[in-house]
């Protein structure tokens, strides 16, 4: 679905990710754990399309991102920012309307099928009765729902998430991570989050990327790199993983 | 519980709102042709109006209401256009309070227009002057803030760069224009303080404002639903396929022009690019498909009457329009941004 080749960042003189050659296949889920300032957004970001490599290139679906029309590229990946200032009053389905935007930019008015979209994604966050609010009112996890049915209704094969779960109580946390894990699962959608809970992240994903912020990544398999040394490597603070059950469990093992 | 308006309603709802505000404009207009010093019976107005359109005034009314519109034509023009690029600017800087004038597009025109009054030159080079003054300020803000308009850089650090240096830039043209308003001859003085307030008083009615204002309007409502996307993400809009950075530049330009079109010929009133767009806004929510046209009839209906209000309300004497709209403006501004910090 989404590769990248070289793909150097930098943020100032700092090498945030170096020669990273990652391949995401469709229908994968993907977790990108790292410390702040690891460079997990700027990765998102480039992956995206909002900013452009430093050196190497990110490659969606077999060509690269910098040769994709922007618009049939919005019909291809979406994207939830980390975090959103809303300038002005518009109203929630407003915000889920314009996710249709790629679908009908030449038209002036959206039709029935984009407000079929908007109100079964807005249903699906359990945001339906915030629809007429002015997102300016709603708390900071109802705007984060309400952007993340935007999400859903722009409909696209790859998902691109930072810290989709920010901000929300621990009911929908979960249930933010079982609606992507089984976006990936019923629809073959392919996401790549960012996400700081890593029990979260390890029942949402099948696959994991831990940057180190001075250029190391690794990526692979859940099970292979989500343990106990490599997680508290790459956070620089103890983890332990504990089993229980059928689920794995991560702990800070310091006080 | 919800009553989510379906496309049809919304639709509709902006065809009734747009119909409703062009006959209020049409009203205006015919308002501020009865109203003067010597008022036309409204029985009159048809027989007027039919003489005018032929071309050959000949009663005293007639002659008074071509005189009357051809001023009120000037005023929605200006005030269409002022309303317009404050839509734009609002929309360009992601900030609600931004005016048209932030950027300091009309202290640049005033630089030029004050220049040449103090040198006593003829009316069409004071308007040559001032468009020129404009366009001066607004390509020195380009290449300065060339960066901040592209996308690229953070949404918020981009707006902000294109904002202070245009705050800069008009300060820099106020410390002139103080400068020559301290040097020139007294007999100069009404007219270049006039000219900075605003005012429609022999402002001639010419073609070129309505072309800008018909190109503008053309600009704005194609690249509403844009327009729209970028209010609401800024850099984000990239990912739903909004070209950001074309059309930010295309933002600029175009209020730019609009700005200049507007206070090259009635000098800079105040407030219409600011609180018109506010109050539609308000009034009808901030869906550009909307408030692009509601925004540019209302912004030209109020201009029309803020300038009826301008000469009669002490008639015989014949106040800036500038005042008006400043008198009306700051309190319904002030009242608003109370309401909407009270919410």
């Amino acid at each position: 679905m989404i590769a990248t080749s070289q793909l150097t960042l930098l943020a100032g003189a700092r090498t945030l990710v170096r020669d990273l050659n990652w391949m995401v296949g469709a229908g994968e889920s993907w977790s990108i754990i790292g410390r702040n300032g690891a460079g997990k957004s700027t990765l998102i970001r480039t992956l995206a399309g909002l900013r452009a490599p430093d050196s190497g290139a990110v490659i969606l679906d077999g060509r690269p991102l910098a040769a994709w029309p922007l618009a049939e590229l919005a019909r291809t990946r979406a994207f939830v920012a980390q975090s959103r200032s809303d300038a002005f009053g518009y109203s929630a389905l407003d915000t889920v309307l314009a996710a249709r935007h790629p679908y009908g930019a030449t038209r002036y008015w959206e039709d029935d099928a984009d407000q079929a979209a908007a109100q079964a994604a807005l249903a699906a966050m359990e945001v339906d009765h915030l629809a007429p609010r002015d997102v300016r009112t709603l708390s900071g996890g109802e705007r984060q729902r309400v952007a993340i049915a935007a999400m859903l209704s722009q409909d696209t094969p790859l998902l691109l998430l930072d810290e989709p779960t920010n901000a929300l109580d621990l009911a929908h946390q979960a249930a933010v991570a079982r609606l992507l894990a089984r976006l990936c699962r019923e629809q073959g959608k392919t996401i790549i989050a960012i996400g700081h809970d890593l029990n979260l992240a390890h029942q949402a994903s099948t696959h994991a990327l831990l940057l180190m912020g001075d250029g190391e990544w690794l990526a692979g398999p859940a099970v292979e790199v989500m343990t106990a040394p490599l997680l508290s490597r790459y956070l620089h603070h103890p983890i332990e993983v504990l089993t229980h059950g059928a689920r794995r469990l991560f702990i800070s093992s310091e006080g | 519980m919800t009553t989510s308006p379906s496309p049809n309603n919304t639709r509709q709802r902006a065809l009734v709102i747009v119909a409703t505000l062009a006959l209020l404009a049409v009203g205006s207009l015919l308002l501020s042709c009865a109203v003067g010093s010597v008022p036309i019976a409204l029985a009159d107005l048809p027989g007027a109006l039919a003489q005018v359109v032929h071309g050959k005034p000949e009663t005293l009314a007639a002659t008074l209401f071509e005189l009357r519109l051809s001023r009120a034509l000037v005023a929605f023009v200006t005030g269409a256009a002022l309303a317009l690029a404050g839509v734009m600017m609002q929309a360009l800087l992601r900030n609600p309070l931004a005016d048209p004038y932030v950027l300091g597009i009309s202290a640049g025109a005033s630089v030029g227009a004050l220049a040449a009054l103090m040198c006593m030159c003829a009316l069409w080079v004071v308007d040559a002057s001032a468009f020129g003054g404009a366009v001066l300020v607004s390509a020195m803000l380009y290449l300065l803030a060339r960066r901040g308009l592209r996308s690229g850089a953070p949404a918020e650090g981009g707006a902000s760069t294109l904002l202070l240096t245009g705050v800069i830039l008009s300060s820099a043209c106020m410390a002139l224009v103080t400068l020559m308003l301290s040097i020139a001859p007294e007999g100069r003085l009404r007219s270049m303080i006039f000219w900075m307030i605003g005012d429609l008083a022999g402002a001639p009615l010419r073609i070129l404002p309505w072309l800008v204002l018909a190109g503008g309007l053309l600009f704005a409502m194609r690249s509403a639903r844009s327009l729209n996307v970028l209010a609401m993400h800024a850099e984000g809009a990239a990912a739903l396929g909004v070209r950001v950075g074309a059309l930010r530049k295309g933002l600029f330009f175009v209020s730019g022009i609009l700005t200049a079109s507007a206070v090259t010929s009635a000098g800079s009133i105040g407030f219409v690019g600011l609180i018109v767009p506010h109050a539609c806004r308000f009034a009808f929510g901030p869906d550009h498909r909307l408030l692009v046209p509601a925004a540019t009839l209302a912004g030209g209906a109020f201009l029309v009457l803020a300038d009826t209000l301008a000469r009669t309300v002490i008639a015989p004497q014949q106040l800036p329009v500038g005042v008006v709209t400043a008198l009306i403006g700051a309190p319904v501004f002030l009242w608003q941004l109370h309401r909407l910090h009270r919410t």
